[in-house]
């Protein structure tokens, strides 16, 4: 009897379906024990200190205020600043996605140029920047460079344009009477445009004709709202100069030198990698394509264009997505050099509010979010320009 | 669990500096009268125990040196000189605690504290005493499980701008932009005065005081805001601090002052009163150089003579040497030299005639009470 038991037992532990589910369920109590550790020694540790994990202190006033981007008056909320900083980060993070994208494309294809000194020059910037901390970089862009800029009184004009260390101001285009028409006008123009482009372009693939699409798009585009312009009473939109009053620059539109120093340290940083990416990406179309799209008599650009990026795209796209989180996460560095991003902002609130868990754990869930935003929108474009299966 | 935990440990600790103590505490036995108000006199005996000597003091002398918390980046108040030697005007009162005790400015060990454990510091017994530019606040006095010794520098927020700026007062700063370190209670301060004056401003915030001067060294702020001291030792450090002025306003209370941990007066006692050794010396005139000689020639002056412990048992009350002024004077001076030789304009420069660190006599708030 016994040992008809033992071996029954012996077969239960040798079968390969038991010992999987023992294994996992060991595993999950295990993980669940150590959760509950964590959770309770916050609670005993939160109990100690007489602390609560609510999020009702948002809702108390913040007594800093925040003079950068959208900004905030003294008397705001917690929630408010929390908001600011969400802003300042989308702000940077944005721009930082669309430049850094344009500088990486333009640097990978430099990097496979037939012209040695643009190769090599493109070279040199991308191992510079990849083999260097971003922070380094940063301090260097911000005291090294923004910084040394002369001051408002001294400030550099170039045209309208003006270079100060305290921020580069342009012209602010202000609207006038006559606006809401021109602009209306403008809309349609850019409707009919597309419109038009669709159809030669259609008419073009069907028939053959040489229908010139993009020069009858592009002259109802600039002819329309330029015509508005001239025609109406009024000009539409007048400049508004920067003046200088007492200690700061009055009108036009300012770029505060930290988010500049920001996003250029961004842009140069993720558009190194970005272009290694890309050359890898255009060496990985076969040679053969080339050739032949050479031999059809397409011009290297239209190769480029029609035939290589479109193909490296596939190469490209997932280890750009990559890139693009590095940027959206490594825009939190910019506490660094006193820009008041959605980090910066954080550690002000948990310093003031004394209610570190709950901001650190908020600051976590919104950069979790827009990472995986990022990461669906991206994944949605590269299931687009996969090739279809065959 | 962890609480009872913590009580066990400091039981523990407790008794380990009981098995250190010398002699046998000194108990009193009073007699409390209580009249009630409704005419029928009763009396209550309560034995009320006064322990007459200091656990910590007894601690401090078993192991033959003193250990000061102290911090070792703010110039002036506390840092480290070339030679990697802990000097400052917080440091020189650590050393004249030490030559209170052992009658030696040497036998102290100084642990460096951030800002963010100092208290924890204390109230673990890593340190002795607390002496590191400590604002006195209601909290830190109550929850905290300290307390606060005489102030020894009235601190306060002030601003710091450009010679060439043309500022005399923060009403002159409508739309400066102002550099501030994030985070702290120097940011809502800023906040808060200028909005009672009513000013636009722009701040600049960044997260370490180094960057926050650098930016303002670079122009990129007209003015850079924190406690009146940081500020003077700061400006040691711009590229020409001669072009930079400390504006005369003050934005805040910052009462700084030794911390030792709650429960121990004994020990409080000491820390006090050798507090106000030094400014009584400075009020009577005892200096580095003439301690000794005026103790030799028998002065006149009756607090004089208490004070170097000529007449009286005041050292040995507290459980020290009857004449441990002279030691603490010959090693350190007195508040004033103190003073002059940290913060004076061989230091970091900080105007002490007419503001509230003069003495009392001159109108300022540096005050001891009289020693008898």
């Amino acid at each position: 009897m016994e040992g008809r038991l033992s071996r029954r037992l012996i077969r239960f532990f040798r079968d390969d379906r038991v010992l999987r589910i023992a294994g996992q369920s060991a595993f999950v109590l295990a993980a669940a024990v150590f959760v509950a550790w964590l959770v309770g020694n916050l609670n005993d540790a939160l109990d100690a200190r007489g602390l609560t994990l609510s999020f009702s202190f948002l809702q108390r006033t913040a007594g800093f205020a925040i003079t950068q981007g959208p900004g905030m008056a003294r008397t705001e909320s917690f929630w408010r600043a929390y908001q600011v900083g969400v802003l300042n980060s989308l702000n940077v993070v944005l721009a930082g996605l669309v430049l850094t994208t344009l500088i990486g494309l333009l640097a990978g294809v430099a990097l496979l140029s037939p012209n040695w000194l643009l190769r090599n020059t493109v070279r040199v910037y991308v191992e510079v920047m990849r083999n260097t901390p971003l922070l380094v970089q940063l301090f260097f862009i911000y005291f090294g460079v923004v910084l040394t800029l002369p001051s408002l009184q001294d400030r550099i004009e170039l045209g309208p344009l003006i270079l100060s260390q305290r921020g580069v101001w342009v012209p602010r285009p202000v609207p006038q009477p006559g606006f809401a028409v021109w602009a209306m006008l403008s809309a349609v123009a850019v409707v009919v445009a597309g419109l038009i482009y669709t159809r030669r372009q259609r008419r073009r693939r069907r028939t053959g004709e040489v229908t010139r699409p993009a020069l009858w798009a592009g002259a109802v585009l600039i002819g329309v709202p330029l015509a508005a312009w001239l025609v109406l009473p009024h000009a539409p939109l007048t400049l508004e100069n920067p003046t200088l009053e007492g200690l700061r620059m009055v009108g036009g539109l300012r770029l505060a030198p930290e988010y500049f120093a920001l996003l250029v340290g961004l842009v140069l940083y993720t558009g190194a990698f970005i272009a290694d990416i890309v050359r890898a990406g255009i060496l990985a179309v076969p040679h053969g394509q080339r050739e032949a799209a050479r031999s059809l008599g397409l011009s290297e650009t239209s190769v480029m264009r029609l035939v290589v990026l479109p193909q490296s795209m596939r190469v490209v796209i997932p280890p750009l997505i990559n890139q693009y989180l590095n940027l959206a996460k490594n825009s939190s560095l910019a506490i660094g050099i006193g820009y008041l991003d959605l980090y910066a902002i954080s550690q002000i609130i948990f310093n003031q509010s004394g209610q570190a868990v709950q901001v650190i754990a908020l600051l976590m869930a919104t950069y979790l979010t827009l990472s995986l935003l990022i990461s669906m929108l991206m994944n949605w474009v590269n299931r687009r320009m996969a090739t279809p299966g065959r | 669990m962890n609480r009872s935990r913590m009580w066990m440990a400091v039981a523990l600790i407790g008794l380990g500096l009981a098995a250190c103590q010398p002699a046998e505490p000194v108990i009193v036995t009073q007699e409390v009268r209580v009249v009630e108000t409704q005419e029928v006199e009763v009396q209550v005996q309560v034995p009320v125990e006064f322990r007459m000597e200091s656990e910590r003091l007894a601690a401090v002398m078993a192991r033959g040196r003193l250990i000061c918390g102290v911090n070792t980046s703010v110039p002036g108040f506390g840092y480290l000189d070339a030679d990697g030697q802990n000097v400052g005007f917080d440091i020189d009162f650590c050393r004249a605690l030490a030559a209170a005790i052992f009658g030696d400015p040497t036998a102290v060990d100084f642990r460096a504290v951030t800002a963010a454990e100092r208290f924890t510091a204390l109230q673990t017994n890593e340190i002795d005493v607390l002496i590191r530019n400590t604002t006195w606040t209601f909290s830190r006095d109550v929850e905290l499980g300290t307390d606060f010794g005489p102030t020894t520098f009235y601190d306060g927020q002030g601003m710091m701008v450009r010679r060439d700026s043309g500022f005399t007062s923060l009403a002159d700063m409508d739309g400066a932009t102002i550099c501030v370190l994030a985070g702290t209670t120097t940011e809502l301060n800023l906040a808060d005065t200028f909005n009672a004056l009513g000013l636009d401003y722009d701040a600049l915030v960044l997260d370490t005081g180094d960057a926050t001067s650098a930016a303002y060294d670079a122009g990129r702020c007209d003015g850079l805001t924190s406690d009146r001291s940081q500020l003077a030792g700061l400006r040691t450090g711009l590229a020409n601090p001669a072009d930079h002025v400390i504006l005369l306003e003050v934005m805040s209370k910052e009462p700084l002052g030794p911390v030792w941990a709650h429960g121990d007066q004994q020990w409080g006692d000491v820390v006090t009163w050798v507090v106000n050794a030094l400014i009584i010396a400075e009020e009577k005139g005892i200096t580095q150089a003439n301690v000794e000689a005026t103790a030799a020639s028998d002065p006149q002056d009756p607090e004089v003579r208490r004070l170097l412990g000529i007449e009286g048992e005041f050292g040995t009350i507290l459980g020290l040497e009857p004449d441990f002024v002279i030691d603490v004077i010959l090693a350190v001076g007195n508040y004033g030299e103190i003073y002059e030789r940290h913060l004076g304009p061989a230091g970091t420069d900080i105007p002490r005639a007419g503001t509230l660190n003069a003495l009392w006599s001159d109108g300022g708030l540096i005050y001891a009470p009289p020693w008898r």
